[in-house]
């Protein structure tokens, strides 16, 4: 293969993934959580098309299509709580969200 | 033959270079920008820059659907919300580092510390010695063949989780829409 061989890009699928984890833990406001869990998903699907591309089958990628399809519904129903959250005043805050004595 | 071969290997180093550090730079931007409108812009370059890395590792299609659902689709969405909203800005490395950051800091150096242990435990081993691949690996015939045949279970299930999280969109805008009307909402 031309370029760098797979390690290559699962180590920046790790670095990806951990950068959206730092994203998670660190932002208090819940549309950049859910940036940042954008790019953990985007750094597993890096890994599996890497995986797909060491063993020369395409599954890896069906499998990639299908994590983004999810991603999709989740920014849907993630979006759909932010939006019914500043419609009820309560503030954009992931450490202020009490009500289930979390 | 072989000088060919080379420069083309150079330039495919290159590309990914580019592309690798536009990736990190960027989502390091998202966690950073105090904005979320200018983190959402930033995000569009990481999924730029990952679509380059999936036509590097032959996933044309996989690039494809990337930019069209994630960079397109997605992405307006989250756009359109963010100006909805108006966009609080939240400083996450203003006022020294708390316990909260620290922590933040050292969980991701741990996971990210543990993930290249492992892929270096395995590299050169079996990680660097790719299948030979057919020309139609990657290409929209295969994927569309593999999702009518081998895993035509995930197809349909996707279609399913796609309409649920439709109908729980509108749901979750029909109820927030009757908590506004103050004669609905004084009700018990």
């Amino acid at each position: 293969m031309l370029g760098p061989d797979v390690t290559w890009y699962l180590v920046i699928s790790g670095i990806l993934f951990s950068v959206g984890a730092l994203g998670v833990l660190l932002r208090r406001s819940p549309l950049i959580v859910l940036l940042s869990v954008e790019i953990m998903l985007n750094g597993a699907n890096l890994a599996l098309i890497a995986f797909s591309r060491l063993h020369g089958e395409s599954d890896g990628q069906v499998f990639a299509i299908a994590v983004m399809a999810v991603a999709a519904s989740e920014v849907v129903v993630g979006l759909g709580l932010i939006v019914a959250m500043s419609r009820r005043n309560l503030a954009l805050d992931v450490d202020r969200l009490t009500s289930l004595r979390g | 033959m072989i000088v060919v071969a080379s420069v083309g290997n150079v330039v495919v180093w290159a590309v990914w270079f580019v592309a690798a550090f536009a990736c990190i730079g960027s989502a390091l931007a998202v966690v950073s920008f105090q904005n979320p409108f200018f983190s959402a812009l930033a995000l569009i370059g990481n999924l730029a820059s990952l679509a380059v890395l999936y036509l590097l590792l032959n996933a044309e299609f996989v690039a494809a659907a990337q930019v069209l659902v994630y960079a397109g689709a997605v992405m307006v969405m989250f756009l359109f919300v963010v100006a909805y909203l108006g966009g609080e800005a939240d400083a996450p490395w203003a006022g020294g580092p708390s316990w909260h950051v620290i922590g933040a800091v050292a969980a991701a150096a741990a996971i990210l510390t543990e993930i290249v242990v492992v892929i270096g435990v395995k590299a050169g081993d079996r990680l660097s010695r790719e299948e030979d691949i057919r020309a139609a690996f990657g290409s929209p015939a295969e994927i569309g063949r593999l999702f009518l045949t081998d895993h035509l279970l995930a197809f349909e299930v996707t279609s399913i989780v796609l309409l649920s999280a439709a109908v729980g969109g509108v749901i979750l805008g029909h109820h927030s829409r009757r908590f506004d009307d103050p004669a609905i909402a004084d009700r018990p």
